[in-house]
């Protein structure tokens, strides 16, 4: 923590970048008898202010989202320094891959990683029932795109097969009984576009669900819509979500959307050989193509 | 905007199927015209949409197509190789290998959908696309289940 701290205060100090993006205590009226407990994402611009960061299993978030360049605000203060596990490094390198960010444009501080709580407002400890599911088979526990690495590696977290058990439970049902799930789960969908918001591959100026003319997708929540919805984000994420399940996070309804995102991947990891990695070289897989491309679909 | 164009079923009437057929401007497109002018018998359900090239169809028009009461769909361009583009049917069917498996995760009976290639010079293979899907689509019947998701005041 003292090692993070201290970088973070030399860059600022330096004038390297101008904000520090990391994780802070939430302070305040929310946990009054436990004290701080739960983290936010902190910007920290003062290095006085540098001993604010702090980096445990709770630090769930997904800062590369605030690199997205919809996120003008921040793009006004200057150049930024953000704490990334190894798991968000995959989204900054997809955001360089897609000509979103320039990797001289951003500092990237590598954290060594034991595995994250579902909730902010979970641990500090990490048990089974609390583990993010994201977390589950994690490779990139050690940070592989960063300028600067802290800390040292934490034992793995505690091994978890929920979401690969539910994602393959679906694959085993007949269409009709997926059909019937995500009726159901997708009828919940409020339109709120948290998914779309918190997701740092979610990078367009202006989104399909935002354009009426045409009107793509039914803007008000039915069913219909929805499946809509879902299923065109999940078309544009295809090849660039990196499985960080923010989405799934920041949705009040609590839909599974992390499968859908899975599953596509899966299918392109399959299909293209191409799987989310932290190497901001590797073309995307539908921006390129193999005239030896699977089409067995095809008739 | 929304117009409702599911087919009223009257009692004693058969199922008639309604199928969107996207197809590329240089290939399919002609290759259709080609059936037409030859005077080849095929099924009346298919109407067509032409667009410059398979890698214009977005799957945003197929999922609106059922939205709008279609019961089936067929998708077809040039032969790989021979796109008047180069290379858009190559980007093309990559794309749609993503939509149809993730339409079949939905739950959505992939059987509605047919992706084709159809030169320019096949006509005859135009005819057996169109009588085919079309028959397909009969058997499965019509897809009010996801229109109907749209109706508004649901309990």
């Amino acid at each position: 923590m003292n090692e993070l701290r201290e970088l973070a205060r030399s860059l600022l100090a330096s004038g390297t970048v101008k904000v520090v993006i990391g994780y802070e205590n939430v302070e305040g009226a929310r946990w009054p008898a436990e004290g701080p407990r739960g983290v936010r994402p902190s910007f920290v611009t003062d290095p006085a202010q540098a001993d604010r960061l702090v980096f445990d299993s709770r630090c769930v978030q997904n800062l590369a989202a605030y690199l997205n360049p919809r996120r003008q605000h921040l793009v006004s203060i200057g150049k930024p320094a953000v704490v990334v596990k190894g798991c968000d490094a995959r989204a900054v390198a997809g955001l360089i891959r897609e000509g979103q960010l320039r990797r001289e444009d951003v500092v990237l501080i590598g954290v060594r990683c034991g595995g994250v709580v579902r909730d902010p407002a979970l641990g500090p400890g990490l048990i089974e029932e609390e583990v993010s599911d994201r977390c589950g088979g994690c490779e990139d526990r050690e940070p592989k795109l960063f300028d600067h690495v802290v800390g040292a590696l934490p034992p793995p977290p505690p091994s978890s097969t929920r979401r690969a058990d539910a994602l393959a439970r679906l694959q085993k049902m007949t269409a009709a009984e997926r059909w019937t799930f995500w009726k159901e789960s997708l009828s919940r969908c409020v339109r709120c576009y948290a998914c779309r918001e918190i997701c740092p591959m979610c990078f367009c100026v202006q989104c399909i669900a935002d354009k009426n003319r045409p009107q793509w997708l039914d803007s008000s929540p039915t069913t219909r819509g929805n499946v809509a919805w879902h299923m065109t984000r999940a078309l544009h994420q295809a090849g660039r979500c990196v499985d960080c399940l923010e989405c799934e996070r920041a949705c009040p309804e609590g839909i599974p959307l992390g499968l859908l995102g899975r599953h596509v991947a899966q299918v392109v990891e399959r299909r293209f050989g191409y799987r989310a990695s932290a190497d901001p070289t590797v073309p995307v897989p539908l921006g390129v193509y193999r005239t030896d491309d699977e089409e067995e679909f095809i008739v | 905007m929304s117009i409702p164009c599911t087919e009223v079923a009257s009692a004693g009437t058969a199922f008639e199927p309604k199928v969107v057929a996207f197809v590329c401007n240089w290939c399919t497109y002609t290759g259709a015209d080609l059936a037409g002018t030859s005077r080849l018998k095929m099924s009346p359900n298919v109407r067509i949409i032409r667009t410059p090239c398979s890698s214009r169809i977005s799957p945003l028009f197929i999922i609106k197509a059922f939205e709008r009461g279609a019961d089936g769909v067929i998708v077809s361009g040039c032969h790989t190789g021979d796109c008047h583009y180069s290379t858009g049917n190559y980007y093309a069917r990559r794309r749609f290998a993503i939509f149809r498996e993730l339409l079949d995760f939905l739950g959505v009976d992939t059987g509605r959908v047919t992706f084709s290639w159809v030169s320019a010079s096949e006509g005859t293979k135009w005819q057996q696309v169109v009588n085919d899907t079309a028959s397909r689509v009969k058997a499965l019947g019509p897809f009010n289940e996801y229109p109907a998701q749209g109706e508004v005041g649901r309990p």
